[in-house]
């Protein structure tokens, strides 16, 4: 599938000129608030206009202002999961579900009911109304009604974002299911890093109504380009990984790198399947010489490639271990006793309990 | 005095004022209904050049004292009048001093009250839901049949109970457009009106003052009960 939103658009003070192409599984948008990210979706979805441009998905166009081309919403058959999940408060769970199904016609249907209620746990949802689920079952029922309605592709607008941790630990899951097994091309807007790191297949960095970079998210995730907008708390490196062994004693994965090898907490996917990790600058710790008597379980070797102060307390360690860049946040104070430079060799010591929410397993 | 009592003790010229009244006051409700939502709709949603001019007219007869609404009703509905020939000629409905004109004249006076009452409730719809349905694949006269319908029933309840209460009391626009012919046009409120104007009528024009309050009571406490049991369903639902 591929999505192609070549765009441009005026919202007030707000200029939004955006151009990118997309053939992932899971495209996230991903930029502060403000940045465009939530516009761009409403503008695939039909519910605002551009001043010029177009939008097509899988050769479809659903908009093109320069052949006059504004496919009306209810038959543009994009799924949206709004923040706020929206479900109709006077509609049980159940006819939530099934409000779109009205509408497609039934050559569409070859989204089974029951194999969304089972993907996403509904089942002892169906008879209850709106008002009696928490937040995170709001939001599965309404990813599961944008699912039903046969989309061709699901748009996805912070879904995560009025949930708490465990609600989000919840959900991530299920939208990793609906990414591996439904087959419908996802558009997803954040602006959580760990998320992003962790469903992405391809990510669009945004800024203030521009795209910054196009691409995977270990490359687009590990850019100097992302700094501005997590902030420099949030910055880190995405390793592309495999799994190589699990130690169910003690609930381990054994991870394979180009790095080196890395223990995380056990992951679900199964042995040789690809996963993604995701380490915070902040967490990882340097070392002059291979540390002994350490609880952290991952220490990898490598040689120091450029510091770049931070302020007057940070500076931010950017690493070459074997071929891989990882990137390190320590005191200032810290690298002058380690006479830190460019090519001295180094150890990075990163804990195994640190990379619990983002470093989770990407499947497939 | 019981309650059957009052019932009872009435006249038969009474008694057909108070179901004449009844008559009168279904059908203003009933025919003004869909139209109601329509203008509710198009004032709570539309954009459109002419809104206010729109608004201004529905709530004309509101401002306008009775008595004038009644005489335009007469002069546009009379059988003489422009709408009025057109629709006896073509159609064969009459309205001047008919019961269908009492309720027409009725209608006209409680559409503002009507409308007014939809239109907030149907602008009190959160319009996200109904952008929810659009992406569903629901087309805008769906959305509103599945959405901002079944979401703005309490206030479409109450448009209904205040149109139906304007009815019952109705008198000014009446009284000018179709007289007060008993039998025909004799509403609840002419007949009150009679009753004060003849000598010994004290005690009619006080069994139908009585019944008047009872039956507009009554029309409020159900229209109380059938709204707040729609919001206890959209609230548990």
């Amino acid at each position: 599938m591929t999505l192609v939103v070549d765009v441009r658009h005026r919202l007030g003070t707000f200029s939004l000129d955006v151009s990118f192409e997309s053939e992932g599984r899971l495209t996230a948008l991903f930029g502060r608030s403000g940045s465009g990210k939530t516009s761009i979706v409403n503008l695939v979805a039909g519910l605002m206009r551009p001043d010029a441009g177009r939008i097509a998905v899988d050769g479809t166009v659903l908009v093109d202002t320069g052949r006059g081309i504004a496919v009306p919403r209810h038959r543009r058959r994009v799924g949206y999961v709004f923040q706020e999940g929206r479900l109709f408060p006077h509609l049980s769970v159940r006819r939530n579900l099934l409000y779109g199904r009205w509408f497609s016609t039934s050559r569409d249907k070859r989204i089974a009911v029951d194999q969304v209620v089972e993907l996403l746990g509904l089942g002892h949802l169906l008879a209850r109304g709106p008002a009696a689920l928490s937040g995170g079952e709001k939001q599965r029922v309404a990813i599961g009604r944008a699912l039903l309605s046969e989309p061709r592709l699901l748009l996805m607008d912070e879904p995560l974002a009025s949930l708490d941790e465990q609600r989000k630990a919840e959900i991530l899951p299920y939208i990793e299911r609906l990414r591996d097994e439904m087959g419908i091309p996802v558009l997803y807007v954040s602006h959580a890093l760990a998320e992003v790191a962790r469903l992405a297949s391809t990510v669009v960095l945004l800024a203030e109504g521009r795209v910054l970079a196009v691409g995977a998210p270990a490359d687009v995730l590990g850019s100097s380009e992302i700094v501005p907008i997590v902030g420099p708390g949030e910055v880190g490196t995405v390793l592309e990984a495999r799994v190589a062994a699990l130690d169910v004693s003690f609930g381990l994965s054994s991870l394979e790198t180009r790095a080196g090898p890395l223990i995380v907490p056990r992951v679900a996917a199964g042995i040789g399947s690809p996963v993604r990790v995701f380490i915070r600058a902040s967490d990882v710790m340097l070392a002059n010489q291979r540390p002994q008597g350490i609880s952290a379980l991952n220490v990898l070797a490598g040689r120091v490639v450029a510091l770049t102060d931070e302020s007057r307390t940070v500076v931010d360690v950017v690493l070459d271990c074997n071929g891989q860049r990882v990137l390190a946040r320590i005191t200032r104070r810290s690298a002058a006793a380690m006479k830190l430079a460019p090519d001295v060799p180094v150890f990075a010591i990163i804990k195994s309990v640190a990379l619990e929410d983002g470093g989770r397993p990407q499947r497939g | 005095m019981s309650k059957q009592g009052i019932v009872l003790g009435l006249t038969e010229e009474e008694l057909t004022a108070v179901r004449l009244s009844l008559r009168v006051a279904l059908w203003a409700t009933a025919a003004s209904l869909p139209l109601g939502v329509l203008v509710a709709l198009v004032l709570a949603r539309g954009r459109f050049w002419g809104k206010s001019v729109l608004n201004g007219i529905v709530h004309l007869p509101l401002i306008l004292p009775p008595v004038v609404t009644g005489y335009v009703l007469l002069l546009l509905f009379g059988r003489k009048g422009p709408v009025g020939a057109f629709l006896a000629e073509q159609f064969d409905i009459v309205f001047a001093f008919r019961w269908t004109g009492a309720a027409l004249a009725c209608a006209v006076m409680g559409f503002p009250l009507m409308v007014r009452a939809m239109r907030l409730s149907i602008e009190a719809v959160d319009q996200r839901l109904e952008q929810a349905a659009g992406t569903l694949g629901a087309n805008p006269v769906w959305v509103f049949l599945t959405v901002t319908l079944p979401l703005s029933i309490p206030g479409i309840i109450a448009g209904m109970v205040l149109s139906f209460a304007k009815a019952m009391g109705e008198f000014g626009a009446t009284i000018t457009f179709v007289s007060n012919i008993p039998g025909e046009t004799q509403t609840l409120p002419s007949a009150i009106y009679t009753f004060t104007q003849v000598p010994g009528g004290d005690a009619g024009a006080m069994r139908l003052t009585l019944i008047s309050v009872v039956v507009s009571m009554g029309a409020l406490l159900l229209s109380e009960l059938m709204a707040r049991q729609a919001e206890r369903k959209l609230a548990a639902a």
